[in-house]
């Protein structure tokens, strides 16, 4: 097990190695190259070339590519330009990352506390309304782009009803401690409820806009991975032996269903950046997805850098865990 | 079998500890005709005896074994009949009656070892589950009972076996385990559908003298489900031959082989490899297939590939001849009517 998981870790850093290359690839491709990403189109040829010299542009390719991961390494990426002028890129980064974690947690949480036991009674009831029902529920969730969702809340139960926060994460006025930047977790640990409470009900349409498809998905697969256990001739073996179906059903059936459940709920958390950049768009809510929407369009090439690196080094944490995880549930994984 | 079994057993002696009645299971298929599966079924079995359910693939011996069970799909399905285990009917109990008596009173192995263990739970615990339930032990109380099983039934190195996961183990070893788990209760009846099917034939031969010896310990009764009637030779008090959902012929195992009656038993014994016969030489197995079967209702299922065929074969069902022991079905058998 340990070897596994040293075996995953190297084979992450090669990964993010490769991904730093072509990071450092694109930005030399940029129109202009990166001097015009630093200093503008408009710029004298001296400045220009000052900058230059001090990027080291001057010199060989493989040298610069050197230069960049060093400086990389020290978490020297540059300075925001546009998503917050001045800033560090890293800063930036790590300034908006609570955010989206809090809001990602939510929305998993959700997905998961939904899906698996809708899609667990939707096989149970294969055929009945409830599968129905659910099924194109669910097939609805999937279609629906990510930003309709989010825009439709919002118009609802914002807008309209008023009975949710329109954007941002925290109430203008409200004066609350921070402690992790996760703004739910600061009102708990400060036991300022009211702070708390507050951040709750900015964090509401947000994530369930993000879990919509996690959601969908984890349902579909969940019925899909019982439907098919409950066929399995173990099933039968466990009825013959006249086990009571509680036992059947937690033991035999919905620990080998969670096998393909727990790789599409990592393969889902890999895709949440995405449903985060539409979804905190559409919300204001300042995190990840936010500064990578911003920096994109305002091109804010240090701090997309940081964040195309960070998103890549999460997706193959989220991986190993993944892994970790089904080799725990599965022994012909774990026992060679 | 021993002589001190068959006098222990004598035919008739003994109240029948299972008796099966016209059985009768019908699958409904969508936009189908119903399809019947088990079409009238009787046998019976005595304590401690062992039986066998022979015939080829697709003549319901499995979904016999399920019907008795209560293992059909809850869907789908009609079953008729009455199976009478120890004075009760089994088709008629409650769900949770019949889940009380499955793996305590009535046990089962199956044909495929690997797909029939549970590959994420290890071996000690698919063996403890059935003690707990029901015997009311905990799981640390019937570990080391399942050691003893595993040991019992010829599995080397039990206790670390325990921990084991079914993949660890080899097709004969797999199938060792489910024979454990199936006995960990001492049931009175144990029904095996083609439990060597799937094995390899050094390994079939091994796990028949297991079971062979266990039933005769622990005084067991075995249905034996096979195709093969070499299989039924070595084991059986008695055999029953199915052809198309009903039992065609039924005897001794003696009688059965020296002086079979029913064409189709002649097949099926004529279609026995032997060991003393010169290499290459071709196998003699029944001609055509099921697929050309009559309807039992007005016809003989098995005349349009039957040697013996009269004309009252193609216009009327043959009715049984005989009793609970032996008899067959059939209006010309070999050897000429009595
Ligand atoms: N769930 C089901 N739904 C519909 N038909 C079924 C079902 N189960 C079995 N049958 C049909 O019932 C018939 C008898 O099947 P059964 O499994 O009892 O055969 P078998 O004698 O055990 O053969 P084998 O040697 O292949 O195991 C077959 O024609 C099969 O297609
Ligand atoms: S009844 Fe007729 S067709 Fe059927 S087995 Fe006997 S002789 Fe053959
Ligand atoms: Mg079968």
């Amino acid at each position: 097990m340990i070897r596994f998981v040293v075996r995953r870790l190297l084979q992450m850093c090669v990964v993010v190695l490769v991904l730093s290359m072509l990071v450092f690839a694109w930005l030399r491709s940029l129109p202009g190259g990166p001097v015009s990403a630093i200093l503008g189109e408009r710029q004298t040829p001296e400045r220009r070339a000052a900058l230059e010299a001090a990027l080291g542009l001057d010199q060989p390719l493989p040298v610069q590519y050197l230069k960049f991961l060093e400086r990389a390494l020290q978490g020297n990426f540059g300075v925001s330009t546009k998503v917050l002028p001045g800033e560090d890129a890293l800063q930036v980064f790590l300034d908006r990352l609570p955010a989206t974690i809090e809001l990602s947690f939510v929305a998993m949480v959700l997905a998961i506390a939904l899906g698996i036991p809708l899609g667990y009674l939707a096989a149970r009831r294969r055929g009945s309304v409830i599968d129905n029902g659910a099924v194109i529920f669910s097939l609805v969730g999937i279609a629906v782009p990510v930003f309709f969702t989010a825009f439709l809340l919002k118009y609802f139960f914002a807008v309209e009803w008023n009975l949710l926060p329109v954007s941002g994460r925290q109430s203008t006025g409200l004066d609350a401690t921070r402690i992790t930047g996760m703004f739910v977790l600061d009102g708990i640990l400060t036991r300022e409820w009211d702070a708390a409470w507050d951040a709750i009900k900015h964090l509401i349409l947000p994530a369930v806009a993000l879990a919509t498809i996690p959601f969908a998905v984890i349902f579909r697969i969940t019925r899909a991975a019982v439907l098919d256990v409950l066929d399995e001739d173990y099933v039968r073996t466990a009825e013959a032996k006249g086990l009571t179906t509680r036992v059947i059903r937690a033991r035999h059936v919905l620990r080998n269903a969670m096998l393909p459940v727990v790789t599409t709920i990592g393969l889902q958390i890999g895709g949440l950046l995405a449903g985060a950049v539409l979804t905190e768009t559409v919300f204001s809510f300042r995190g990840v997805g936010d500064a990578l929407a911003t920096a994109f369009r305002d091109k804010d090439y240090p701090v997309l850098q940081v964040l195309i690196l960070a998103a890549a080094v999460i997706y193959v944490l989220v991986n190993l865990l993944v892994d970790i995880a089904y080799a725990v549930i599965d022994p012909r994984i774990r026992t060679r | 079998m021993t002589q001190a079994q068959a006098t222990r057993h004598p035919r008739g002696a003994s109240e029948p500890l299972l008796s099966v009645r016209d059985l009768r299971v019908t699958f409904q298929r969508q936009g189908d005709a119903a399809f019947k599966a088990v079409d009238g079924v009787s046998f019976d079995v005595r304590p401690g005896q062992t039986v066998g359910l022979v015939g080829e693939s697709g003549c319901g011996k499995s979904v016999t074994s399920l019907a008795i069970m209560g293992l059909l799909p809850e869907r789908g399905n009609t079953v008729e009949g009455k199976a009478v285990f120890d004075g009760e009917d089994l088709l008629t109990l409650s769900p949770s009656a019949m889940r009380d008596r499955r793996g305590a009173e009535i046990a089962m192995i199956f044909q495929d070892p690997l797909s029939s263990l549970n590959p994420v739970i290890t071996i000690g615990r698919q063996v403890t589950e059935v003690m707990e339930r029901h015997q009311g032990l905990s799981r640390k109380q019937a570990t080391p009972k399942a050691r003893d099983l595993l040991e019992r039934v010829g599995i080397p190195d039990p206790k670390a076996r325990l921990v084991n996961y079914p993949h660890q183990l080899s097709g004969g070893m797999r199938q060792r385990a489910l024979i454990a788990m199936a006995l960990a209760c001492n049931p009175r009846l144990l029904i095996a559908d083609e439990p060597t099917t799937a094995l390899d034939v050094t390994i079939q031969a091994q796990i028949l003298a297991l079971l062979k010896e266990l039933v005769v310990d622990t005084g067991t009764a075995l249905v034996m489900i096979t195709h093969d009637l070499g299989v039924v030779a070595g084991l059986c008090d008695e055999v029953n031959v199915l052809y198309g959902g009903k039992v065609v012929e039924r005897g001794g195992r003696h009688g059965l082989f020296k002086r079979p009656r029913h064409p189709y038993t002649v097949g099926l014994l004529n279609s026995i490899p032997r060991l003393d016969a010169p290499l290459g030489e071709k196998l003699d197995p029944v001609p055509g297939s099921v697929a050309d079967n009559l309807p039992w209702a007005s016809a003989c299922a098995f005349a349009p590939r039957c040697s013996q065929v009269v004309d009252a074969c193609t216009s009327h069902t043959p009715e049984w001849e005989g009793d609970h022991v032996v008899g067959h079905r059939c209006f010309n058998p070999m050897g000429g009517t009595p």
